[in-house]
């Protein structure tokens, strides 16, 4: 049973200003499932298109981003939504935050400046569910907060008293303080160092395990998906190129932007330099003609400068976008 | 620069706006020079006669066509706000770059100078001033007494941009580079600084001749300059309202709130449309 | 708490009184910048009006005056000796009403200013804000929009300006409300009475309006400027995530974090303001500070004028400070630093 089914979704953004039109082809045709208890990991540079993916699939779909074509359903079991049609008030109060809840990019500043940290959480809670007891609720807020490795007199401090680590942690425990299914987690560990990132990383993990449900971690950097995820699917220039078990993407990787990723990862041990990919990420708006990766691309043949690869299954779970890999090989 | 132009008068409603009201305000400006009467001499033409086809907007008590006078009002005032604009703008970039480019106690010194100025009520300080001045006040002094009160808010601006210019990577580039500090200012930092300098501008014409009325209404300037302020000194002077001569107070508070709100649009429309949050903001749906 | 005492409070209090002696200074050394003898000047422009003074009276005018204006002794006693008097709240006395003295006059009039004043602030920065907040938040509510337009017109024109449209339309051609004065002519001000303050509200009701007006104008473009950044932000954009009611995000995300720069803003302009409140009072005639200085312009009442001015840039010094001292009390991020 899948928990969300995404098929051939295109988003753009479009913008008239003084008499000039642009479209930014931010997400142009992405099919791909999500299933529960699994962590499923999204990687990609800068603008290919994945933080754009994240506002349709989480329902925030707002001017100039619209949603040209495709589908994104979700099957809650007892529940299911249409992503494209339904409507704010209902998003807001049936799925937001008790079924997808969403840990930002940035979190340091996703607080309240002006209000104590348990003031952001009364107002979430009482927004979803009326609080009609205060200290039951104050006492649940404690008991989730300490679960989650936290201490209690984090809710009574002001964001700025708090480091960026701690806001981070706090973010996350917001995000699953009604134990959703969905957990859309932005770079959550960007602008962090090594040691804070681990127990964030750590946080989440024990989260899923817990409670079964699915994360869908959006990172640019590879060893946090090597490290957390189940599944990785690997985004450019608004397409899919490639999504498989991590192993499988680790260990035998089929697409060449993916094999670059890859190979750009530091191992201990070795000294050799590492390469660099010539060019740099296209213009959404402008994108280059045939596979989107061909300007790059070391192993680039005539047909990918013209004939876009499908996404074609090669192996169980393993899809790849590229013009190298036939059908059913390996 | 001229594709700038013509694209704000294509898609801003403010802008063509303004522009209209501008276009009026500047045609009475030219018109003056060639205005068949002398605004220094009195009672040469019926008094106190309604807007009509002859005297469009009437006559005052005092004898004058209230148009025609008003014509060399404008003239005036706007020589005004533009005297004191180019003295306190002069001022302000002058504090400005030197408290942000030399900081340490310079800058705390100059920002401690401004800052009193900002606070302090000018309307007070300004009446002592031009009550002890006022046999040798005229236009000129006038709009150099209000230049040196009026660089102390944009002082502040100009400073505050040049501090975020300075620890930007491409200043750092240039330093790297080997350019002199002076050639970074003016080839790197103005063009940032300039919009700045451009935008308080009008802002400060509007300032200064909103003071140039409030002094003059209150008696407080050269009274037979005419002025957008005097006019309304002068027909205080014969009670207008009182008298019946309601053109008298109405002409000029019209004119001035025309004049105003065509500075006001130009300065919102083209302030937007240089600052590019502004403007992805004006896209709409 | 020490922490913030030296932080905070030790830069503010150096802040407001050197704002004071400044300003003070400034209107001490002015005077001494004119060529005329002020005191010659004064003393002849009262005989020459045929006030029938005797010659004693002259003398001790005389002697007030160079006393007032700090002319005797040399240039280091004239300035502690003005000091020593502005202590004592002597402020000499005025020359129109001589010998009444300007601190009696200015503690009569002041009540009025202040009465017009602090309402019309207060009004014009709570709907201000509110309204300008809301229109950037519901940027299709026509009402909005067309409060907005008004807000823009009104906010570019000088004070004297639209008190005399409001003037010119509601007195002269729609006769509303009076042309002038606090009260009708020859009633005596009682507070008491009902009738009484009926009648006063009808005579503040003009100048009130555009001073009213004229702030409501200014705060809704800064307020709808303010919260159209704040909107971006990302804790904004997280509570919308999160679901979170418009209502709540714009009182307590919004506004809260929007209000913040506008109470400085209201410290700064809380000078024009008060300089726009005493035009207000020449053009309705309303019996407060401002007409009272313009009655010092026209007989040149010098030590009226003074008086004025040094009361003014105490005035507003103070409000200035005591704004800036609640100021904590609203942002937490300077509480706790």
């Amino acid at each position: 049973m899948t928990l969300l089914s995404v098929q051939n979704l295109h988003a753009y953004y479009r913008t008239e200003a003084y008499g000039i039109s642009r479209t930014v082809r931010a997400v142009d045709g992405v099919s791909f499932d999500l299933f529960p208890n699994e962590i499923y990991g999204v990687a990609g540079e800068s603008s290919c298109g994945k933080t754009t993916l994240i506002k349709v699939i989480s329902g925030s779909i707002k001017h100039p981003l619209k949603a040209f074509e495709g589908s994104v359903n979700y099957n809650f079991g007892d529940y299911k939504v249409d992503m494209l049609q339904i409507s704010q008030s209902e998003l807001r109060r049936n799925v937001r935050w008790k079924r997808i809840s969403y840990v930002m990019q940035g979190s340091m500043s996703v607080l309240n400046p002006v209000r104590k940290v348990i003031k952001t959480f009364e107002d979430i809670v009482d927004t979803h569910e009326h609080i009609t007891d205060k200290n039951e609720f104050l006492q649940r807020t404690r008991t989730h907060v300490n679960r989650l490795g936290l201490p209690t007199d984090v809710l009574n401090a002001y964001p700025h008293q708090l480091s960026g680590g701690m806001r981070q942690r706090v973010a996350i425990a917001l995000a699953t303080v009604f134990q959703p299914a969905l957990i859309i987690a932005d770079e959550p560990t960007t602008a962090l160092d090594v040691v804070v990132q681990r127990g964030v990383l750590h946080m989440i993990k024990d989260i899923q395990a817990k409670s079964n449900n699915t994360v869908l971690l959006v990172t640019h950097d590879m060893a946090v998906h090597a490290n957390v995820a189940d599944r990785v699917m690997i985004m450019y220039a608004g397409r899919i190129a490639e999504e498989a078990p991590t192993e499988s993407i680790f260990n035998a990787p089929l697409h060449p932007y993916t094999q670059h990723l890859i190979n750009s990862l530091p191992v201990i041990g070795e000294k050799s330099t590492k390469a660099s990919l010539k060019g740099s990420p296209p213009n959404l708006a402008d994108p280059p003609s045939g596979c989107r990766f061909h300007p790059r691309c070391p192993y680039v043949m005539d047909e990918c400068r013209t004939v876009a690869p499908d996404l074609i299954s090669v192996k169980e779970r393993h899809r790849v976008a590229c013009h190298l890999v036939k059908e059913g090989s390996q | 620069m001229l594709k700038v132009l013509r694209d704000l008068l294509r898609y801003d409603g403010r802008f063509r706006l303004a522009i209209i009201l501008l276009g009026g305000v500047v045609a009475m400006v030219l018109l003056s020079y060639d205005s068949p009467y002398d605004p220094g001499k009195s009672f040469v033409v019926p008094w106190d006669l309604p807007p009509s086809r002859e005297h469009l907007f009437g006559t005052t008590s005092r004898g004058q066509d209230l148009f025609w006078w008003l014509t060399f009002a404008v003239r005036n005032s706007l020589y005004l706000g533009i005297v004191t604009a180019i003295i306190s703008r002069v001022i302000s970039v002058l504090v400005g770059l030197t408290a942000g480019y030399r900081g340490g106690w310079i800058d705390r010194v100059l920002m401690a100078i401004s800052d009193t100025f900002v606070v302090l009520p000018l309307l007070p300080i300004l009446i002592l001033l031009s009550f002890l001045l006022r046999d040798s006040m005229n236009l000129l002094n006038l709009a150099i007494i209000l230049g040196l009160f009026g660089w102390s808010f944009d002082a502040r601006l100009i400073r505050s941009q040049v501090l975020s210019l300075r620890e930007r990577s491409f200043t750092r580039t240039a330093i790297y580079s080997g350019t002199s500090g002076f050639w970074i200012t003016i080839n790197e930092h103005l063009p940032f600084v300039l919009p700045i300098v451009f935008a308080t501008t009008l802002n400060n014409i509007l300032w200064s001749i909103g003071m140039e009325v409030t002094l003059s209404v209150l008696g407080l300037s050269d009274l037979t300059t005419p002025t957008l302020g005097t006019a309304l000194f002068w027909a205080n002077q014969h009670g207008a309202l009182v008298a019946g001569v309601w053109w008298w107070i109405t002409a000029p508070a019209v004119v001035t709130a025309i004049l105003f709100l065509g500075l006001y649009l130009l300065f919102t429309s083209i302030n937007e449309f240089i600052d590019p949050r502004t403007r992805l903001r004006l896209i709409g749906g | 708490m020490r922490k913030f005492i030296l932080r905070y409070l030790i830069p503010r209090i150096i802040q407001y009184l050197t704002l004071i002696f400044v300003g003070i200074t400034v209107t001490y050394v002015i005077p001494r910048l004119a060529p005329t003898d002020p005191v010659e000047a004064q003393v002849s422009m009262m005989i020459a009006r045929g006030n029938t003074l005797d010659p004693q009276s002259v003398e001790s005018m005389r002697a007030a005056l160079t006393d007032l204006y700090g002319l005797s002794g040399n240039p280091v006693e004239q300035y502690f000796a003005f000091w020593g008097r502005l202590f004592r709240g002597d402020l000499g006395p005025s020359l129109n009403n001589f010998p009444t003295p300007v601190s009696k006059m200015i503690g009569q009039a002041l009540p009025y200013t202040l009465r017009l004043l602090i309402p019309a602030v207060v009004i014009s920065f709570i709907f201000g804000n509110l309204f300008g907040a809301l229109s950037s938040y519901y940027p299709a509510n026509r009402a909005l929009n067309v409060l907005e337009v008004l807000g823009q017109v009104v906010r570019s024109i000088p004070y004297y300006i639209v008190a005399i449209v409001l003037l010119v339309v509601f007195s002269y051609f729609i006769p509303i409300f009076p042309f002038s004065g606090a009260y009708p002519i020859g009633t005596r001000p009682d507070w008491s009475s009902i009738d009484f303050i009926l009648t006063y509200l009808e005579h503040a009701a003009l100048p009130a309006a555009t001073l009213i007006l004229v702030g409501f104008g200014g705060w809704f473009v800064g307020m709808k400027s303010l919260t159209s950044n704040i909107i971006s932000e990302d804790y904004v954009v997280y509570a919308e995530t999160a679901g979170l009611s418009k209502n709540r995000i714009l009182v307590q995300y919004i506004m809260r974090t929007a209000i913040l720069p506008q109470f400085t803003a209201l410290a700064m302009v809380l000078g024009t303001v008060f300089s726009g409140a005493l035009i207000m009072e020449v053009v309705f005639g309303y019996p407060g500070i401002g007409s009272l200085a313009i009655r010092a312009i026209y007989n040149n009442d010098y030590s009226m004028i003074m008086g004025i001015t040094i009361y003014s840039i105490i005035g507003v010094a103070t409000a200035v400070f005591i704004m800036d001292l609640l100021y904590p009390l609203f942002d937490p991020r300077v509480r706790y630093q």
